[in-house]
């Protein structure tokens, strides 16, 4: 029998609903209840402020990671001397561990939105990097022997040839960037545990308000997923021409 | 037709030829220190003709064409254009690319016109110039295309007509037609020499192929491999005032694709 996705997605929603009523795990509370939890959660203002401050910190995080990181990845696929100073660093960071780094930002920014934001800003930049530099580095170099035949000025070259032929690599920086940015700004304020969604988060778990916890893991996951289904659609449409390079 | 040997102006000597637009003299190629491209490499370019580069590959004859397009500095020995040595690349000479080198994000008319955007020409000035062109070329219609709507032929159409357009004395072209089918190839060749009848352009055509070197060429340089330089000088001599087409069924075309063949069998064995 071929299994749709809806069918499975049945399956499993009914588990949980059982799960939650039979009360085989204390932490589970019936779907059901959750679902009334979110629609709960909506009449309240905390979670409008909380999300406010989310959407806030995010978006100036990850804009200053965009920002920061398209030039610096640039700069490095054109310079080997900049490429060799700096992706030892890059790659560091881009595969480390950085949620160990967030309680150090605290003392550093204060217990508030500007460590959230550095830690958005940690979690994506580096990614936004290394694909800036390698779709710099990777534009065919046939494209840059045509625009010095045709007599293009360096500066042209760069911003007429190399950039736009490195699109494609630079939208996939940022796609992967915002997922990344998603995961920064919710373990930003889970460490913190003072403001936005770490609050909520903290108050639900200590006054045991399982419905309402999961109710806000749902609307995370939900929020975040459509906010990358929306990068991939953009994505889709700028990269026609990546293939015909 | 007449085979003179690798001195350049002894070649020059016989008479046919006309005067040289361009010059190599002597040019050395040394890649990081050992690998030696070319060695003592010496042409001349005759003005309104088409000269192939022909050889195996590996010969350097790309790296030769690069030099003279101004975008590789060789390690020794000079390039000149009327009498004037050359530094980089300048508006004396245009290139037509192997893999086209057009930008995928720009229209047929945008690429056509990218040389002429780069001279600071103006926008109207520089679209009539490069609709002429496209039209010359066979691409009438196809102007607010995107290249990857084309086959590789109207591509390297496109490639042309942007190489023309900037209105350069000498045209160099890197292997332009192997990156399409057999059909479309003998197409372009045939294309390319009711062009030529039209715009009077010096040509420098790198090949590997023999029938291509022979079909279109007024002189054919081939050239040698280690060291690389240019070993021979030939000039088919063609009777090209007939039909395009004609030309293949020449007895002296068929003799001289299988004198050059014998002459370069030895490199691939």
């Amino acid at each position: 029998m071929r299994t749709s996705p809806f069918w499975s997605l049945i399956f499993w929603a009914g588990l949980w609903e059982l799960a939650g009523r039979m009360g085989w795990i204390d932490l589970i509370p019936p779907l059901s209840a959750t679902w009334i939890a979110i629609l709960e959660l909506f009449e309240r203002q905390t979670f409008w402020d909380a999300l406010e401050l989310t959407a806030r910190t995010f978006l100036i995080g990850l804009g200053l990671a965009i920002a920061v990181g398209i030039p610096i990845g640039i700069l490095m696929g054109l310079s080997r001397r900049a490429d060799k100073l700096l992706s030892v660093w890059v790659n560091l960071f881009l595969s480390a561990p950085l949620t160990a780094v967030v309680p150090a930002l605290m003392p550093l920014l204060g217990i508030g939105e500007a460590t959230v934001i550095a830690t958005v800003f940690l979690f994506s930049v580096w990614v936004v990097i290394i694909d800036s530099q390698a779709g710099v580095a990777h534009v065919s170099t046939s494209l840059v022997e045509m625009g010095r035949v045709f007599g293009c000025t360096r500066r042209r070259i760069v911003f007429e040839i190399v950039v736009p032929a490195a699109l494609p690599e630079i939208i996939t920086g940022i796609r992967l960037a915002v997922i990344r940015a998603v995961k920064g700004v919710i373990v930003g304020q889970i460490i913190i545990a003072l403001i936005g969604f770490g609050g909520l988060f903290d108050t639900f778990l200590s006054m045991f308000l399982m419905e309402r916890f999961w109710a806000l893991i749902i609307i995370l996951f939900a929020m975040s997923f459509t906010l990358i289904g929306l990068i991939e659609l953009i994505e889709r449409r700028i990269a026609f021409y990546a293939g015909t390079r | 037709m007449s085979v003179a040997t690798a001195n350049p102006t002894a070649a020059a000597g016989a008479g046919e030829a006309a005067e040289p637009i361009l010059r190599v003299r002597d040019v050395g190629v040394v890649y990081s220190g050992s690998t030696v491209a070319l060695d003592g490499a010496d042409l001349d370019v005759p003005e309104g003709q088409l000269t192939a580069l022909l050889g195996p590959s590996g010969c350097g004859k790309t790296t030769l064409l690069k030099i003279i397009a101004g975008l590789l500095e060789p390690s020794s020995g000079s390039v000149t254009v009327r009498g004037r040595e050359i530094e980089g690349p300048g508006p004396d000479r245009a290139l037509v690319f192997q893999d086209f080198a057009l930008l995928p994000w720009a229209t047929v008319l945008d690429n056509v016109a990218f040389g002429l955007r780069a001279r600071g020409v103006a926008r109207k000035e520089r679209e009539e110039t490069a609709q002429h062109y496209i039209n010359e070329v066979g691409l009438g219609g196809f102007e607010a295309r995107y290249p990857h709507e084309l086959s590789g032929g109207m591509r390297q159409r496109a490639g042309l007509a942007r190489a023309l357009a900037v209105n350069a004395d000498v045209l160099l072209m890197d292997e332009p037609f192997s990156a399409v089918d057999e059909q479309m190839r003998r197409k372009l060749q045939e294309d390319l020499l009711d062009l030529l009848k039209i715009e009077n352009k010096t040509v420098v055509f790198v090949t590997h192929s023999i029938e291509e070197a022979v079909y279109l060429a007024d002189q054919v340089a081939i050239l040698s491999r280690r060291p690389g330089r240019v070993a021979k000088i030939i000039r088919p001599d063609l009777d090209r005032s007939g039909d395009v087409d004609a030309i293949r069924r020449l007895p002296s075309y068929v003799e001289l694709v299988d004198e050059i063949w014998a002459s370069l069998k030895h490199y691939v064995e």
